[in-house]
């Protein structure tokens, strides 16, 4: 696959700014290191040629960004946004869902080989790092107390992109360099370790995972299925509302009450895991609710149309009997 | 083992007054009859009731007044709404005082006085202007503005009425926003009435009421001459802990109920707008 | 100053877990690390610091602070506190140590707070050198040696040997408790190793700081500075930044009804939400720029403002690496200070 570069960005960006196709870009701002790039809004080319990055580290999927953007009052013309190959299943989503207008925006599908995990690479590297060089295959890190490092890439990919389930777009209105395939991949292997384990032993598991988190709620915040205007985690009057990480509601509560309303809307972007600042797998909870829908219903991947109807959300006549999903055998 | 000021004293309400159709005034004691504690003119305290919530109130009582302390509350969220339903006997918690009161004792000490409030805004003044009564020879000429909605959303009203307007050297002038059948008094809003009143300046004027009534009413005593460091007023932000720690309640580099509630406007032009 | 073997690091915290508990960072099974209760066979993490705070152990994520029973009109108030054990917290970082002074200034001013103060009396900190900090770091933009931290003791950590320097009576204690296992010393070693820091820190990217730009007064400065829209115009509302903060200290006070009594408990709190300062009648802070200008303002401004000048952040690095966006005080900083790419 080819590597997109940041110069190809700009002068796209370039492109639809000067024909006033759009009048804003939404990307990723520069920051103090090479890997902490900052989502930024850039409404003019000087301003993205001096800032503007594109390149490993450019992991945050914009879908959600849309919304936001597209509510501005008062700014006129439409956004463009850069979306991987994932995104679009978000972007998709989204609108199934009729959460952001479309007429405001140009959804330029940029190609993606992965993005890398700045953790992953602290933790083979250590603390320190200088400087990370990714515009090859071999990814260079130069840190203040070991020299520079060679890494494959395939080795600190995100968890998400490890597990690349699409690079197919499904959805754009330009596409930069060539669309590639829905891939068939492992994603399932992990939910498939968890469902061997016994009832006891993914208890434990879960606990020992859940017992991190700390209820920043970066997870839901991040989250491009988690748009609702107000969160019944925020409302005082739910009888829900937590802020503390307090006894066990986290470790059985918060975290399963969220996957179950994004069930069969999640698209498995991965953000949640990637934003998590405990490195709590969430997305597995998400994906054990993919792995149900699609053995359950017949495959469905949420986002791959706009409009179509979730199973969960569509009554058919060959619709299993509950009691036939309660008494499931654990597989 | 510290003494924990999170921790509150038990209270029993022994009068509850209806005295708008949305604002009750409620009569606190201890258990054992006597009053909770001291506090002084514009402090508050936190009420609650256990499992709804807790929620800062101005003490509206006087605290010349050596038997209990009153607190008027309007109905609008959740422990406000909870203490409307309860009846005499009921037990509240209650900590305080918290917060800086109005400079009763030095600065407005020998002045002419001039209280103006909207609504509910009475609530806080009441402690200071009834303190002022009581202590009626150390303070110069007082005048009260007072406005509501309607006649039947004034607060107070009896003791306005009945003690307030009777005390010489007292003019109590009240408005409603509409005429109403039965009100023979003035008709408008409370930023005109002060305009129309035309106070001389040479007095401290405490104000308190909705944001718009404070924002106007500030505008029409600057243009009678009032300064800015003649003119007092509360603030009010979501507190929770009550002693500046909680953080809910800052404001730039204030908590306002650990430096508020009371305000001079010229110290509120040091603070960031967002309150 | 005394010494022991890093071989016998073990007969060490096992002598110290004798008297009392003791709490070391301890990796995950990812290679994170946190502060876990020592016991026989846990073993210390290598990492530079934990996830979260050490403000934990003072100012807990949620606890509770008293009990009311309710019986018809008739409320009880229970004193649920009790008086607190002794602990040691062992390989605290300089950045943490000096994040207990400014929690110190809120919780311990008056009126105290009793419940962070019974735990301060009865803590013991033991504090450990930065032999490889991180790029992420800046502890020492705010006048914090990562090569001698504060705490009640201090130690340094080389090769071979754990060196301690007790500072405070506590730790004079604490030291004499493990006499028998460590060995008087020169300072010989620690001061080479304080040297070789200092040598790294000055290599570190995030030294300089337009640190004489914030402070006390800058309120009117800064407050409706236009860089506050960009700033803040990704910020997703989470609350990660506050909650790995070891200076954040806004909390909440909240009700539990177990159904047979009502538990009051207080959690951290986030500025950054948008319910923390929703009342009945409305909201001060509207949009997420508001709550995120307070985060900032609080820490650079408003806190040195009531604290002669000290500034409310330590240079931990911790929101660096853990915001969603990479957004953070670094960047506010050198975005308002006006110091691009200092």
């Amino acid at each position: 696959m080819q590597k997109i570069t940041r110069d190809a960005l700009i002068e796209k960006a370039q492109t639809l700014l000067d024909s006033g196709v759009v009048t804003r870009v939404l990307g990723w701002k520069k920051g103090d290191f090479d890997y902490d790039v900052t989502p930024a809004l850039f409404t003019d080319i000087e301003s993205m040629k001096k800032d503007f990055v594109f390149g490993d580290f450019c992991g945050a999927n914009f879908s959600k960004y849309l919304l936001k953007e597209t509510k501005k009052i008062g700014v006129e013309g439409k956004v463009l946004v850069f979306l991987k190959s994932c995104d679009t299943y978000s972007f998709n989503q989204l609108l199934t869902e009729h959460r952001f207008d479309r007429e405001k925006v140009y959804a330029v599908g940029i190609p993606c080989d992965g993005m890398v995990d700045v953790n992953k690479i602290k933790a083979i590297v250590g603390d320190g790092i200088v400087s990370i060089d990714d515009s090859a295959e071999v990814i260079k890190v130069e840190t203040l107390y070991d020299g520079v490092k060679e890494l494959n890439k395939a080795d600190i990919l995100l968890e998400r992109c490890a597990n690349c389930k699409s690079r197919k777009h499904v959805a754009y209105d330009e596409l930069m360099g060539e669309d590639g395939e829905v891939i068939d991949s492992n994603r399932f292997d992990e939910v498939e370790k968890l469902e061997k384990m016994s009832a006891d032993e993914r208890f434990a598991f879960w606990q020992n995972e859940l017992s991190r988190c700390i209820r920043c709620n970066a997870c839901r915040d991040v989250c491009p299925a988690c748009t609702c205007e107000k969160c019944v985690f925020n409302n005082p009057n739910s009888g829900v509302e937590n802020k503390a990480a307090a006894n066990s509601f986290e470790e059985q509560m918060f975290h399963i009450i969220r996957a179950f309303h994004v069930a069969g809307r999640c698209t498995d972007c991965g953000e949640c895991s990637r934003v998590c600042p405990q490195h709590i797998p969430l997305h597995l909870l998400n994906r054990k609710f993919i792995k149900d829908i699609n053995s359950f219903y017949g495959d469905y991947q949420a986002g791959e149309t706009v409009g179509s109807r979730a199973p969960l959300t569509n009554f058919t006549k060959e619709d299993l009997e509950p009691s036939e999903a309660v008494n499931r055998e654990d597989k | 083992m510290f003494n924990e000021t999170l921790i509150p004293k038990l209270g029993v309400i022994i009068d509850v007054r209806q005295d708008t159709p949305d604002i009750k005034t409620f009569r606190v004691v201890s258990p054992e009859g006597k009053k909770l504690f001291e506090h002084r003119p514009g402090q508050c305290a936190m009420l609650s009731i256990p499992g709804v919530g807790e929620a800062m109130f101005s003490i509206t009582s006087s605290p010349t007044n050596t038997e209990y302390m009153e607190f008027s509350i309007k109905k609008c969220g959740c422990v406000t709404t909870w203490l409307h339903q309860a009846e005499v006997g009921q037990n509240v918690t209650v900590r305080g005082p918290s917060g800086n009161p109005f400079p009763v004792d030095d600065v407005f000490a020998g002045k002419d006085l001039l209280f103006v409030a909207g609504g509910v805004g009475l609530a806080p003044l009441r402690s200071v202007i009834n303190y002022c009564r009581h202590y009626r020879d150390r303070y110069g000429k007082i005048d009260i503005v007072y406005g509501s909605r309607s006649k039947d959303d004034l607060l107070d009203y009896q003791e306005i009425i009945n003690e307030w307007a009777t005390d010489s050297g007292v003019n109590v002038h009240l408005t409603i926003d509409r005429e109403q059948e039965g009100w023979d008094g003035h008709v408008g809003f409370v930023p005109n009435y002060v305009k129309e009143l035309g106070f001389d300046t040479n007095k401290i004027a405490v104000l308190c009421g909705p944001p718009i009534m404070i924002k106007f009413t500030l505008e029409g005593l600057r243009s009678l001459g009032f300064e800015k460091t003649q003119v007092y007023t509360t603030l009010e932000l979501r507190m929770k802990c009550g002693v500046g720690k909680c953080g809910r309640c800052n404001v730039g580099s204030k908590y306002v109920c650990k430096d508020g509630p009371v305000f001079r406007f010229d110290e509120l032009d040091e603070l960031p707008n967002e309150y | 100053m005394r010494k022991i073997s890093l071989s016998n690091l073990d007969g060490l915290f096992a002598k110290i877990a004798e008297k009392s508990k003791l709490y070391i960072p301890v990796d995950d099974n990812k290679g994170f690390a946190a502060f876990k209760l020592w016991a026989e066979g846990v073993k210390m993490s290598n990492a530079l610091n934990t996830v979260r705070s050490a403000k934990d152990f003072f100012f807990p994520q949620m606890e509770n602070l008293m009990e009311f029973k309710t019986e018809g009109k008739n409320i009880e108030i229970i004193d649920i506190r009790e008086e607190k054990e002794d602990f040691v917290v062992f390989g605290v970082r300089a950045c943490d140590v000096k994040s207990f002074e400014i929690l110190d200034r809120v919780f311990l001013s008056e009126p105290v707070d009793s419940y962070y103060a019974s735990r301060r009396e009865k803590g013991v900190i033991v504090s450990l050198a930065c032999g490889k900090p991180a790029e992420t770091c800046f502890c020492s933009a705010f006048g914090i040696d990562p090569a001698t931290p504060a705490g009640d003791i201090t130690a340094w950590k080389t090769e071979t040997d754990l060196y301690l320097k007790a500072n405070t009576e506590k730790g004079e204690k604490l030291l004499s408790q493990v006499e028998g296992l460590t060995e008087d010393c020169d300072d010989k070693a620690v001061e080479e190793q304080k040297k070789a820091i200092t040598e790294i820190v000055k290599k570190l990217p995030l030294q300089n700081l337009p640190l004489d730009k914030f402070g006390k007064g800058k309120t009117k400065e800064y407050f409706d500075s236009p860089e506050w829209d960009e700033l803040s115009s990704h910020c997703l509302g989470c609350g990660t930044c506050t909650f790995v903060c070891p200076t954040c200290q806004c909390y909440d006070v909240k009700d539990f009804n177990t159904g047979r009594e009502v538990k009051r408990f207080r959690c951290w709190d986030s500025c950054m939400y948008s319910d923390f300062t929703l009342m009945a009648h409305g909201n001060s802070r509207v949009s997420q720029k508001e709550r995120f200008r307070q985060r900032f303002m609080h820490k650079l401004v408003y806190y040195p403002d009531n604290n002669d000048g000290l500034f409310s952040c330590v240079g931990c690095g911790r929101c660096l690496s853990k915001c969603p966006i990479s957004m953070n005080i670094v960047k506010v900083m050198k975005t308002l200070g006006g110091k691009e790419n200092v």
